[in-house]
């Protein structure tokens, strides 16, 4: 029987079918974490901020610092993420995370504190906050979501649109002439000196999901070292807003936005800076 | 037996700050009230408090928000044109109900304006100055004594309703040294368990901080509770000095450093044989207006003096309601008025209303 046949208005056929399996004789091979909140999110399909919140999330589960943890999440599309993560949360003004993120952890030392930021938020409205809580090493973690658009507010240009790129407000696409170049904005940050850890990931594909995880979990590793801002600039899929399916989406990240935004750490730790004293 | 000490206000306020158990200090540079960051700068490290020059007023405003918002108590402190840039930053506290105070040191404006003394925020103070429905608690000092008194005062309130609150003093009351006196204080208790962000034990739900409300329906209810709070705050919170109001024909009403020129005129004035009163208003918001109200069914006429075009004037006739003249006099961008020119003022008032 097709599985059309099921939506087909009409009692339901009753199927002669032996008895379904028990859950104890399935295996749990994959579930996501505790400090997920079980709930329907907001999120477009194939939007990033959703796969970016579970690994956030993960990572707290996998480090078991959910008491520990503190989450900063300015305007932008990801503004209810404390609807999402089980954990203490603030939400910030529109660009002000950093400076929220470094009062609270100016007074909490020994807490992980993170921001989760767009890149409207954090390289047009917020970058003044942001370069200086990186100047000031300030030791949290700036998840930095870029996906070249102003998400929110329905596909505006951002300060990371690309060259040509077509948005509501760039209708025949950006003149970088007009606007200036796209901002790299890990490239510039990694320059300060209390910039600790810099990289940049994309969540388009299994692979590259995995490294962004595994770039978060060391972000969050290094916090208690007490040597600087780690900064995870992430480029997120907007399907929406890029007017197109999340497969294409995810396709257009590596054959465009790359080109512009490479993917790869941009500064490391070194041996001697993995040390405590 | 009580010891003095010669302070200049903004150094007063700063000190109170530390002995009212201030955790966190955040600011930027703006004249006339820099001391307050340089003194703790200088003494906040030696009681292991934080203190943070931050690269805006913008940013010390959410560096407030962040500490208030993860329990602590927290504060800044700025000038006219610093304090309009936090504006949206002091929306969200109150938005989000975090207590916490500000202090605005005014200077005159518009605009970058000048350095000199000022009282051009009144509005901005007591109406609301950043977006949407909200009020902060306004305390008005009139002396380097309640500079400091203001503090504790400012943080115990701002626990007690979950709000900012706003020490609105100006450039004379923050720069000019006084004695002052440290009075023993107590910090009450308060438990901010249920709400700060300190990090979520498995033992109780997530606290997160907001002040966004994206259905309409929870927007107001928000709304309601909030002017739930406002209004208990109005029932409460009323303070006011009043001095020669029992005989009193006519009435000064002024505030801050405006308060205490009047004080002056008034003595001139009653040498005169003009039966003047004072009733100055501690809380701008609250505001007396109830008092004033009382007072309207016993003297003549009503004169606001302040340091601006005419503000806290439209307060008073609100609080008069049209039962007697309510006049203004004011001087601007930094100019004092005179005791004498203040009474040459009111003895025209009393001739053209025949009032006398
Ligand atoms: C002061 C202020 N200006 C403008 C806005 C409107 N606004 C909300 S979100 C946003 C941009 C969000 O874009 P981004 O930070 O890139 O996040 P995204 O939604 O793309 O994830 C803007 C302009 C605001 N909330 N506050
Ligand atoms: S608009 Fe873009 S960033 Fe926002 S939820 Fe949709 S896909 Fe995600
Ligand atoms: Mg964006």
């Amino acid at each position: 029987m097709s599985t059309e046949q099921h939506i087909l208005p009409g009692p339901v056929p009753v199927l002669n079918l032996p008895p379904c399996h028990t859950e104890e004789e399935y295996e749990m091979v994959y579930h996501k974490p505790a400090t997920m909140v079980d709930t329907t999110m907001h999120y477009c399909p194939g939007c990033a901020h959703s796969l970016v919140h579970k690994l956030i999330m993960e990572v707290v589960e996998e480090l078991d610092i959910q008491e520990k943890t503190v989450g900063v999440a300015p305007v932008g599309c990801s503004v209810f993420a404390y609807d999402y993560m089980d954990i203490d949360m603030q939400e910030a003004a529109h660009g002000r995370a950093c400076a929220v993120a470094t009062g609270i952890k100016r007074l909490m030392p020994d807490k992980y504190v993170f921001t989760y930021q767009g890149d409207g938020d954090l390289a047009a409205i917020g970058i003044a906050e942001t370069l200086h809580a990186i100047n000031r090493g300030e030791n949290i973690c700036i998840v930095f979501m870029n996906n070249a658009v102003y998400g929110m507010t329905s596909g505006q240009m951002a300060p990371t649109t690309l060259p040509g790129m077509h948005t509501t407000t760039s209708p025949d696409g950006r003149d970088v002439s007009y606007y200036g170049a796209p901002i790299k904005v890990a490239e510039l940050m990694a320059n300060l000196p209390g910039a600790f850890y810099v990289t940049r990931q994309a969540v388009n594909s299994a692979n590259a999901v995995r490294r962004t995880k595994k770039a978060l979990l060391n972000a969050f590793k290094y916090q208690p070292l007490h040597k600087g801002t780690c900064l995870v600039e992430i480029i997120g899929n907007c399907p929406s807003n890029w007017k197109m399916t999340p497969v294409e989406a995810s396709r257009f990240i590596d054959e465009e936005m790359v080109k512009t935004f490479p993917l790869g750490d941009i500064k490391i730790p070194g041996a001697e800076d993995m040390k405590i004293y | 037996m009580a010891e003095f000490k010669l302070m200049k206000g903004n150094e007063a306020m700063a000190e109170a700050a530390i002995l009212a158990g201030c955790d966190a200090y955040f600011g930027y540079p703006i004249t006339p009230q820099s001391e307050v960051l340089e003194y703790l700068a200088r003494e906040m490290p030696k009681h292991n408090r934080i203190v943070m020059q931050a690269e805006s007023e913008v940013a010390s405003i959410n560096m407030v928000y962040g500490a208030a918002g993860a329990g602590f108590r927290t504060m800044t402190s700025s000038s006219s044109p610093g304090i309009s840039l936090m504006q949206e930053g002091i929306s969200y506290i109150a938005g989000a109900e975090l207590p916490c105070l500000i202090v605005n040191v005014n200077r005159a404006g518009p605009g970058l304006g000048t350095i000199q003394p000022g009282q051009g925020d009144y509005f901005q103070s007591v109406k609301g100055g950043g977006h949407g429905d909200y009020k902060m608690i306004v305390l008005a000092p009139a002396s380097v004594q309640e500079m400091a008194d203001f503090v504790y005062l400012g943080f115990d309130l701002a626990d007690k309703y979950r709000n900012p609150v706003l020490l609105l003093s100006d450039g004379a009351i923050g720069q000019m040294m006084e004695k002052v006196e440290f009075k023993p204080y107590t910090r009450p208790v308060v438990d901010k368990s249920t709400w700060a962000t300190t990090g979520k034990p498995k033992s109780r739900n997530r606290n997160y901080i907001t002040s966004l409300f994206i259905q309409p329906e929870r927007m107001e209810v928000h709304n309601l509770k909030l002017e739930e709070k406002f209004k208990q705050i109005r029932e409460n919170e009323v303070r006011f000095e009043e001095i020669n109001t029992t005989d009193a024909d006519y009435l000064f009403v002024a505030y801050g450093l405006s308060a205490r020129i009047c004080q002056k005129a008034m003595d001139i004035a009653r040498e005169k044989g003009i039966n003047i009163g004072l009733l100055r208003p501690i809380t701008l918001y609250p505001y007396p207006y109830q008092r004033l109200q009382e007072l309207a069914s016993q003297v003549k006429m009503m004169l606001s003096v302040e340091l601006n075009s005419g503000q806290m004037v439209e307060d008073v006739r609100l609080g008069v309601n049209g039962k007697v003249p309510v006049e203004f006099y004011g001087r601007m961008g930094g100019m004092m008025p005179t005791p004498e020119e203040i009474v040459h003022h009111l003895e025209t008032l009393i001739q053209y209303h025949h009032v006398n």
